[in-house]
């Protein structure tokens, strides 16, 4: 065999890191292209007379109300959510295991009640996917929405089990999951204004 | 010279059975060559499906081989195979398998991701190709089928993006102390631009599918029912999408040509950023768009500004990346003119593939301009023909190239080279008499009942041929890589005089690939290394 200069093994990359950074980026792609889709749709939707705002787009029915305090705190838990990943960063880099296992552990539970925010949103509403385009596609954004959540909360619970079960030097799996979190917070801000707000 | 503990664990523990090691392993050459294996099977099944698709259209008269009611299903089944199904796990697993040795790294990053790609990704076409043969697919009229197939593209896609993360992980990651990405191999860097673009594009792929999947399902308002289906994500098998596939192969044809015509590529820099730039058309992609010229009016000063205005963008999305193919050509035959080519079959695939990828990339800035009059007829599916058995057959001359050090034994250049003529003439034969015919007005996505004055029914024949021939070249190939995998001559460690860090290990490489971590100084550090030890000026 060929004898080329030999040096020592490299430096671990931050591969976990880097592999959670394109997947934000997918994910932003994914939530990016189906709000376009949204918007496109929105925007093709004839106009109609509505009996309080003059003439509307025909997209979403009158009788709809979404629950816009349940989005709002949403939105409130994905900010606080951040924090406690942050947090969660900050204490591993001191090998601070009790803080570093709270704040995995509020992460999980915060996102846990924003799960359960959204589910809250989809039972009030109550309509269902058959009613029109707007309802399927509204079940499917928001459903995307919450699959990535859930991707979160998983992810927040391996990296707290890593990091409880003793692997406390291995950070990049603690701040690779506070990098998916500020990415759902980010994604969850589009779909918030899209879908919540803009409607 | 400094030596890296290896583990092997085969010694110390008992072997494990050839199909389990098949099954679950996440040995990145085995990944690599499970891809390999599924995309030629992939693309013979395509081939299949399009040439009875080609013989349906020879006789516009009435339906002859496939029942009437299922054009739109196998026209939908021979793409999803040959783009899905063939060309892209070819490259990706080219990619899987080559490029950790290209970078000299001793693994692929997520191995287990990667393998765990390749079973869903099997996983999802196989129920595609179920749902459809079921009376699901597009225009299907069984509707849970319907639902099945667009439930199993996106399973079938998260199996391509999680490959394609673990591709481009690994080459951001793994590369050797000293290789910067100016000094990366071409192949490389062609996977990490094609891996990247598929990132960006697949998972708006998704997001349309399940919007599609989730009316389909539930409502049938928004989206078009079943008919929709190819409208909104149809162009998942069409330009420019088709060029994301292909931008590996160049990268194949960047690597392989400098090396088998004995001539260093000094362009390389040029050649990094042209795959850049063939990579723009991830943006007409992603948009799901097709920009148009439409140049009209009685002279080209008359109204030019709104002239300008069109033609901006169709420049930028259209032109610019069958610009940047176009450069890659020029590159590859430059390599040939000046350098002292070996007639290796590698070389002769590789360059005809090229032709016939150039031709169909080419075909489709003519389409996109409005006066040509083209939009709806059957030339796109020239394009789409060329640009795709073009990429296949790059693909081919990789494995003839790479397949050497992949198990160890050589692929016959004296069978070969014949196969890729074969596969030449089923290229030009297979895309051309369409592009005909789309001038003379034949529709697309249909296969009966069209009608124009002139030979249609020598243009259709003409294509069945040229897919026929494909097919047969195909199955040869695949016989002809079978034999040399079984029992093909031993090819050595280096049987190109190869001049990057996959041919400084054995043939096949050993579990971690190389026992030394190499520092790298150039873009040819083997090559480099062997001028020096012979006292050539480097």
């Amino acid at each position: 065999m060929l004898a080329l200069p030999a040096a020592a093994a490299p430096a671990p990359r931050r591969q976990i890191f880097l592999g959670t950074a394109i997947a934000c980026a997918m994910g932003t792609m994914l939530i990016g292209g189906m709000l376009a889709t949204w918007l496109q749709f929105r925007a093709d939707a004839p106009l109609r007379e509505s009996a309080k705002r003059g003439f509307i787009k025909d997209w979403m029915p009158e009788n709809i109300i979404v629950p816009e305090v349940a989005a709002n705190m949403m939105l409130i838990a994905f900010c606080v959510a951040c924090v406690m990943a942050q947090w969660a960063v900050y204490s591993a880099k001191r090998q601070d295991r009790a803080h570093t296992g709270a704040a995995l552990g509020m992460t999980v539970i915060i996102g846990l009640a924003t799960l359960n925010a959204q589910i809250f949103i989809w039972t009030q509403m109550g309509v269902g996917a058959r009613d029109g385009a707007f309802h399927s596609m509204f079940y499917a954004a928001t459903g995307a929405m919450a699959f990535l959540l859930i991707a979160g909360i998983v992810f927040t619970a391996v990296a707290a089990f890593r990091y409880l079960g003793g692997r406390t030097k291995e950070l990049e799996v603690v701040s690779s999951h506070a990098l998916y979190w500020y990415f759902l917070t980010a994604a969850f801000t589009a779909v918030w204004f899209v879908i919540y707000v803009q409607k | 010279m400094t030596s890296i503990d290896t583990h092997h664990a085969a010694e110390v523990s008992a072997p494990t059975p050839a199909i389990a090691t098949w099954l679950t392993s996440a040995d990145h050459k085995i990944v690599g060559r499970l891809h390999i294996g599924a995309g030629l099977t992939g693309l013979l099944l395509g081939l299949v499906v399009a040439v009875l698709v080609a013989f349906e259209r020879i006789d516009a008269d009435g339906y002859q081989i496939l029942d009437e009611g299922a054009a739109t299903q196998a026209l939908a089944l021979a793409r999803n195979l040959l783009s899905f199904g063939g060309v892209l796990p070819l490259l990706l697993g080219l990619a899987i398998a080559v490029l950790p040795l290209q970078i000299g790294s001793r693994s692929l990053s997520f191995p287990r991701l990667a393998a765990s790609g390749f079973w869903l990704w099997l996983t999802g076409l196989g129920l595609m190709v179920a749902s459809i043969f079921g009376n699901g697919g597009p225009g299907g009229g069984d509707s849970d089928l319907v639902d099945l197939y667009l439930a199993a593209f996106v399973v079938m896609l998260i199996g391509v993006a999680m490959t394609a993360t673990s591709i481009t992980v690994t080459a951001l990651t793994s590369r050797a102390p000293g290789m910067g990405f100016l000094r990366a191999p071409l192949f490389t860097w062609s996977s990490l631009v094609g891996a990247a673009s598929l990132l960006v594009t697949v998972p708006v792929l998704i997001g349309t599918t399940v919007y599609v999947y989730v009316d389909h399902r539930y409502a049938r308002l928004g989206f078009g029912g079943n008919k929709g289906v190819n409208e909104w994500i149809g162009w998942a098998t069409s330009q420019p999408f088709t060029y994301l596939l292909a931008i590996p192969a160049l990268g194949i044809a960047l690597d392989a040509v400098p090396v088998l015509t004995r001539r260093r590529l000094v362009e390389r820099p040029i050649a990094f950023v042209l795959l850049g730039v063939v990579a723009i058309a991830g943006v007409s992609a992603v948009t799901q768009t097709t920009v148009t010229l439409p140049w009209g009016g009685d002279s080209f000063f008359a109204g030019l500004g709104t002239k300008i205005a069109d033609l901006l963008p169709f420049v930028l999305l259209n032109v610019l990346p069958v610009v940047g193919i176009l450069a890659i050509v020029g590159l590859v035959l430059l390599s040939l003119k000046e350098g002292k080519p070996k007639i290796a079959a590698p070389l002769v695939f590789v360059v005809l593939g090229l032709i016939g990828i150039l031709e169909g990339a080419a075909a489709m800035i003519l389409r996109t301009i409005e006066d040509a009059g083209l939009a709806g007829t059957i030339f796109e599916a020239g394009e789409y023909v060329g640009i795709t058995f073009g990429t296949a057959a790059v693909a081919f001359g990789g494995i003839c190239y790479w397949g050497p050090k992949l198990w160890g034994r050589r692929i016959s250049d004296k069978a070969a080279i014949p196969l890729a003529l074969l596969t030449f003439l089923g290229t030009v034969l297979g895309s051309l008499p369409y592009m005909v015919a789309g001038f003379a007005d034949q529709p697309a996505g249909v296969l009966d009942g069209f009608e124009y004055s002139g030979p249609q029914e020598l243009w259709n024949a003409l294509t069945a041929v040229g897919f026929l021939l494909m097919l047969l070249a195909t199955v040869a190939f695949v016989a002809l890589a079978a034999k040399s995998f079984l029992s093909g001559e031993p090819a050595g460690d280096d049987p190109w005089d190869g001049s990057t860090l996959e041919w400084a290990t054995s043939s096949p490489p050993p579990d971690d690939n190389f026992s030394d971590v190499f520092v790298v100084h150039s873009s040819e550090p083997l090559a480099d290394m062997k001028a020096s030890s012979t006292g050539k000026d480097a």
